[in-house]
């Protein structure tokens, strides 16, 4: 199971907790197969992590993985096994901008 | 007695005020989708507990929400807005080709008929519409497409569809108005259109009686006299009487034109109330004194109304989509500010009061009527 930490706003919207757990069935365990799960689980955040047609990243969300910025290495980049095995949860963060 | 509704879309959430035939006292609920930007809220004539609210952030781009109890609950609808075919390019603020893109939906239309069909107005300029309850948007891609839209051009605002008027007589002809494109018409539904613009003259643009180009506001009809509309356009008070075909200037003696909401008194189709504001560069009232302007005679003679309303220190603007009237036997008009009031008059505009005075920055405000 892989751990996804969301920003508050999307969690009302998905009427779920902080964190939610998605069994991811494809291998390898990519940022795109965790949000393919995600969006199936709870529809109500299609859209709203990337893009519906292009499935890029949507650019005032970021995603963190052990401490790292990894929204830049790409959708289909593998995650490490510490995300995989729900040890560390995947970060998608809202930017600091706006008001 | 019949109680009104008020559906109130601010800056960081939406907001549902209540309150019976007399409309002194208020029920305030909310905020629903907070810290999210809710540019309009709008409820079906068919269904009136069915609302729709356009919900957007920067963070996460448009859901759609539906109620289908009065805005008790609400359940996300369909947020797929994708322009049919090859998106094209529309012009930038500095004259060169830009590429069409879904930013938000600035404003949703409910059918007159049919409680599952909605229109969505939204920015980069286009008209979507469902007939299955918003599960799923279609492009109507004969306005996109029709021969001027590579000339559109954003407004300091961005480039938005924010004004769906339906002929209430035919479903079939609906006016649109996008910032800064002008007014368009159909007659068939939305397959095709065609700008009526013909009498705006916008000193501001190469050729101030373009045929497109125009930066219209918002516009308004009375159901009783749908040929008539009248428009607030970023500078001029307008009105047509030939559906579009022709407009001339009723500004009259307002102090200035310039304004963004415009709306008909629900009973006197030549009744029509504005909120003049300072300037294009100045989005304030003059001299600090909020004053809703009146005019009995579809314009040109207009009488200032401020009983209850602020008159010293006020600088708050009125957003296009921020007026509303009732349908109760004496009209009430409503708006909210900038500031985050909404007022009410339940007297056509004699006497204001505020609702309440400390909301986010209202975006949008739509009246109900329920028996």
């Amino acid at each position: 199971m892989v751990r996804v930490d969301l920003p508050a706003h999307l969690c009302r919207l998905a009427g779920v907790a902080h964190e939610v757990t998605v069994a991811v069935d494809a291998a390898p365990v990519t940022i795109a197969a965790v949000l393919e799960v995600l969006e199936r689980d709870y529809p109500a955040l299609e859209g709203t992590i990337r893009e519906h047609e292009t499935k890029q990243r949507r650019a005032w969300l970021r995603f963190f993985v052990c401490e790292e910025d990894w929204s830049h290495v790409g959708m289909d980049a593998v995650l490490p096994e510490v995300i995989v095995n729900g040890k560390e949860p995947l970060l998608v963060i809202g930017a600091i901008a706006g008001g | 007695m019949s109680t009104v509704r008020l559906l109130v879309g601010t800056r960081k959430g939406g907001f549902v005020l209540t309150s019976d035939g007399k409309r002194q006292d208020w029920t305030v609920e909310g905020p629903f989708f907070a810290g999210w930007e809710i540019y309009h809220m709008k409820g079906s004539p068919v269904d009136p507990n069915r609302i729709w609210a356009s919900q957007s952030s920067g963070w996460s781009g448009q859901v759609l929400q539906r109620s289908d109890d009065g805005g008790k609950t609400w359940t996300v609808a369909g947020n797929k807005f994708l322009y049919e075919g090859e998106a094209g390019t529309h012009q930038w603020y500095d004259g060169t080709p830009h590429p069409w893109e879904f930013k938000r939906v600035w404003h949703l239309e409910p059918s007159l008929s049919c409680a599952d069909t909605v229109f969505a107005g939204v920015e980069d300029a286009a008209m979507f519409k469902t007939t299955d309850g918003g599960t799923t948007w279609s492009e109507l891609p004969g306005l996109r497409k029709h021969g001027t839209g590579k000339d559109w051009q954003p407004g300091a605002g961005g480039m938005c569809l924010h004004s769906i008027v339906i002929d209430p007589t035919d479903e079939q002809r609906m006016f649109i108005a996008i910032s800064a494109a002008g007014a368009f018409r159909t007659d068939d539904g939305g397959g095709s259109w065609k700008p009526i613009n013909k009498g705006l003259y916008s000193k501001y643009i190469p050729n101030p009686t373009a045929e497109v180009g125009h930066c219209v506001h918002h516009i308004a009809m009375h159901p009783s006299k749908p040929k008539t509309l009248f428009m607030q356009k970023h500078w001029d008070v307008m009105r047509t009487d030939d559906a579009g075909e022709n407009w001339s200037k009723v500004s009259g003696n307002l102090p200035t034109d310039f304004g963004f909401v415009i709306d008909v008194h629900a009973h006197e189709p030549e009744t029509i109330f504005v909120v003049p504001i300072k300037s294009d560069s100045e989005h304030f009232p003059m001299e600090g004194q909020l004053r809703v302007f009146r005019s009995k005679t579809g314009g040109n003679e207009w009488e200032p109304l401020s009983r209850g309303l602020p008159q010293k220190d006020c600088y708050v603007n009125v957003l296009r989509d921020a007026m509303s009237v009732d349908r109760m036997d004496d009209c009430g008009i409503y708006f909210g500010t900038t500031g985050g009031q909404v007022y009410a008059s339940p007297d056509g505009g004699e006497n204001w009061q505020a609702i309440v005075r400390d909301l986010p920055a209202v975006l949008s405000v739509e009246a109900q009527t329920l028996p």
